[in-house]
């Protein structure tokens, strides 16, 4: 993992000053409303429905044991004792005091974590892909990257104030976990056919109000050149977004309205001068880079242990939650453990300060004390050995961590929505409380198969309702809750965005609307077809007449 | 004018503003001193004026690309910001100071504020005309807000 240096920890230190100044100057009444929200904005600090809401980065959500604890800590001493963890890979506090923050702050520092770009209009908190550098089909590890775009981005003075918040994603290639079509710019692991490393960058992708997959802005850009074109990117944008209006704000606006020819042209204008620049990486950054993430310590394990081949047979809960919540690891003998924030009744990415603690406690055990946050709202221990398999699920069971149902109907992502988002139109909690228990049969889940399930409280699509393979919106009728349903969104290089199945209905509604979806489904699949697959098969058609009887 | 923050001291600022549209230019000009001229009034009344004497400010909308002919000899150029979140200028300054190498006073003015000093001086402005309610004493510790140097702005 990254250790900070000296640059790194006064930067968060220098930070956490500035902002106890800020918060006294507003506090006795130096500083106004106005100029005080995007100063605290930019620390995190949100005003929800009912308090102030903390929202700390999770840099391409990668946490070390003992920073989990801390946000145990923070979540019991300064919250309700639980912390809310987002598919931005960041953990927000709702109920935090105003006047604490900067303590907060100040604790975080501590761990070389802080709350700078998770809001705001600036470069957000960089993600991807969650098992990143494990990942046995990933081209080359995305983090190193990561952290040299963290480095850069972070109080970047010339981006802090963009016409709209930005968001930045880059996974290790193969298989897209990141989303990396659904962000501002999105950046792919590529290696040219003559070995040089590189990346395929995506540029104005996003969700919300107007949705768009992003579109290919260069197939190959050299490694070196990353900071180079990203500053390029955000110069014109910076210079020429809208700021008139801010649902028409996000670049992928300006990249429609200068059509995707145009915002290259003037992206490679802006490159040409800086190209091969000052801020041209070198071979030596990334070799520095790279040590901080190489690990050469996995003690040599045997692919196939009899502990583990025993367990399997021994215990269905166990075989299922393999099945299920491990993954292929690129080390043999080792593998990648899912845990689940998606047990029905809990709040879909809530965890306690105990299950916090006890998930540092598992990494330390099990997985040299790293933990990964992933987007779609779950742990990942990335490190762990097949042989203490057994034992990491008994562990996770005691918390309440080890669901099998990663990828399943009931491993849903979810936004915080009416109960806590001052934004939203409608709640979102209770209706996925409403479908985990609809469809809490893990024989008729299993038997389902793969399918996620997206839901956000409104437009703004903090759940990427847009790509969910089901996607749920709340929406806001005559003061009523009322929810959307879209099938057919998908994440990956298939990436589309879901289509609306018809008019709207009352969260009651929303678990016997699902079950027709899923009835329609089952009649029509094909062997081993899944659900997304038999939608683009069979078109909308079906779905809608079966949920609104032919009369919609 | 307000007092103006120039390379982290507190002086009087010895030139006079012009606001785009002023009526009776050309008889203001002639009273002779120095002026901070709008981009388009300043293209206009540039050859007729000593050099030294007349700055130029550009609105965030303004391209700097028009001044580059002339900008070894611009003694000042001033970037107005509408409102403090109106990124564009620090963009305007960076290009100026990186992409086209200019080395005169380059003044933020407007919305500025103590909290946006720092990040504005690692843009490359070195001279600040804040915002009338702030206070200038004060807003000199905002330099020392970080001690660390930004990755970006090199
Ligand atoms: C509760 C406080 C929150 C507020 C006020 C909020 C506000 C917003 C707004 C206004 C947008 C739309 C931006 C735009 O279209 O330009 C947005 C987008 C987004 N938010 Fe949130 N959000 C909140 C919580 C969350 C949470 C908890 C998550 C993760 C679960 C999240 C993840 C996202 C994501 C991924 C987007 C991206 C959609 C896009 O590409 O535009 N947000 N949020
Ligand atoms: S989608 Fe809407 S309701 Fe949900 S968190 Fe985002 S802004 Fe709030």
């Amino acid at each position: 993992m990254y250790l900070y240096n000296q640059t790194d920890q006064r930067l968060v230190d220098d930070r956490v000053v500035q902002f106890r100044d800020q918060m006294t100057r507003f506090l006795d009444g130096r500083l106004d409303e106005d100029s005080f929200r995007p100063l605290r904005l930019q620390n995190g600090l949100y005003v929800q429905r009912h308090a102030p809401m903390l929202r700390v980065a999770i840099p391409y959500g990668t946490l070390a044991s003992h920073q989990l604890r801390k946000l145990a800590d923070i979540a019991r001493r300064h919250d309700r004792g639980y912390g809310h963890f987002t598919t931005r890979s960041n953990i927000q506090y709702n109920w935090v005091r105003l006047e604490e923050a900067p303590d907060i702050l100040a604790e975080l520092a501590t761990v070389q974590m802080h709350a700078i770009q998770t809001s705001g209009n600036c470069i957000r908190n960089i993600t991807t892909d969650q098992f990143a550098g494990v990942a046995a089909d990933e081209l080359f590890d995305p983090r190193p990257y990561c952290e040299i775009v963290r480095q850069w981005s972070t109080l970047a003075p010339e981006f802090l104030f963009l016409p709209r918040k930005f968001k930045i994603a880059i996974s290790g290639g193969a298989e897209d976990r990141a989303a990396v079509r659904f962000h501002d710019i999105g950046a792919s692991a590529r290696v040219a056919a003559d070995g040089r490393i590189g990346f395929e960058i995506f540029v104005g992708g996003g969700l919300g109000r107007t949705p768009m997959v992003g579109k290919t802005l260069k197939g190959f850009l050299p490694r070196e050149e990353l900071l180079n074109y990203f500053e390029a990117i955000l110069r014109v944008y910076n210079r020429y977004g809208r700021r008139d209006n801010k649902y028409k704000a996000r670049i992928k606006i300006l990249v429609k309205d200068l059509g995707l020819e145009g915002f290259a042209k003037e992206v490679e204008d802006e490159w040409a001068w800086s190209r091969g620049g000052p801020a041209t990486l070198t071979e030596q950054s990334f070799v520095d880079m790279e040590a901080f993430f190489a690990r050469a310590d996995y003690a040599p394990a045997a692919a196939d242990d009899p502990g583990y081949r025993q367990a399997l047979q021994g215990s269905r809960a166990f075989a299922r939650w393999v099945e299920r919540n491990v993954a292929p690891h690129r080390a043999d003998g080792y593998a990648i453990v899912t845990l689940s924030l998606k047990k029905t009744g809990a709040p879909p990415g809530d965890a306690t300060a105990e299950q916090m603690d006890g998930v540092a406690d598992l990494a330390e055990r099990f997985s040299a004390g790293e933990i990964r946050v992933s987007h779609e709202q779950n742990l990942v221990l990335p490190h762990v050995a097949r042989k203490d398999l057994p034992a990491l699920w008994e562990g996770a069971r005691a918390l309440g961590l080890a669901t099998p149902n990663i990828g399943l109907l009931t491993d849903l992502v979810c936004c915080p929505g009416g109960d806590f988002c001052s934004l939203a139109n409608a709640r979102s909690i209770p209706v996925a409380a409403a479908i985990q228990q609809r469809f809490d049969n893990l024989d008729y889940q299993f038997d389902l198969g793969p399918l996620e399930l997206n839901m956000s409280g409104c437009v703004n699509a903090c759940g990427h309702h847009h790509i969910g393979h089901i996607g749920i919106l709340g929406v806001d009728k005559n003061n009523e809750e009322w929810y959307q349903v879209t099938i057919g969104g998908r994440e990956g290089a298939a990436a589309a965005l879901g289509k609306v199945i018809g008019p709207s209905f009352a969260a009651g509604q929303i678990p016997g609307v699902i079950e027709r979806l899923l009835e329609v489904y089952l009649a029509a699949r094909h062997e081993g077809e899944i659900f997304i697959d038999a939608v683009e098969r069979i078109g909308l058609e079906p779905f809608k007449a079966r949920v609104y009887g032919g009369a919609a | 004018m307000n007092t103006l923050i120039r390379n982290g001291e507190i002086v009087d600022d010895g030139w006079q503003w012009i606001d785009a549209g002023e009526a009776d230019l050309s008889v203001r000009l002639a009273a002779g001193g120095r002026f901070v001229l709008p981009l388009a009034a300043w293209l206009v009344h540039r050859a007729s004026l000593d050099p030294a004497c007349a700055g130029v400010w550009l609105g965030p909308d303004d391209e700097p690309e028009s001044v580059l002919p002339w900008l070894a000899d611009i003694p000042l150029i001033a970037i107005r910001f509408p409102v403090f979140t109106d990124g564009r200028g620090y963009s305007l300054a960076r290009l100026l100071r990186t992409r086209h190498g200019y080395t005169g006073e380059l003044r933020a003015v407007g919305d500025v504020l103590r909290d946006q000093l720092y990040f504005l001086q690692g843009c490359g402005f070195d001279a600040f005309q804040l915002r009338a309610d702030q206070c200038p004493e004060e807003a000199l510790a905002a330099f020392q807000d970080y001690s660390w140097a930004p990755l970006s702005g090199r």
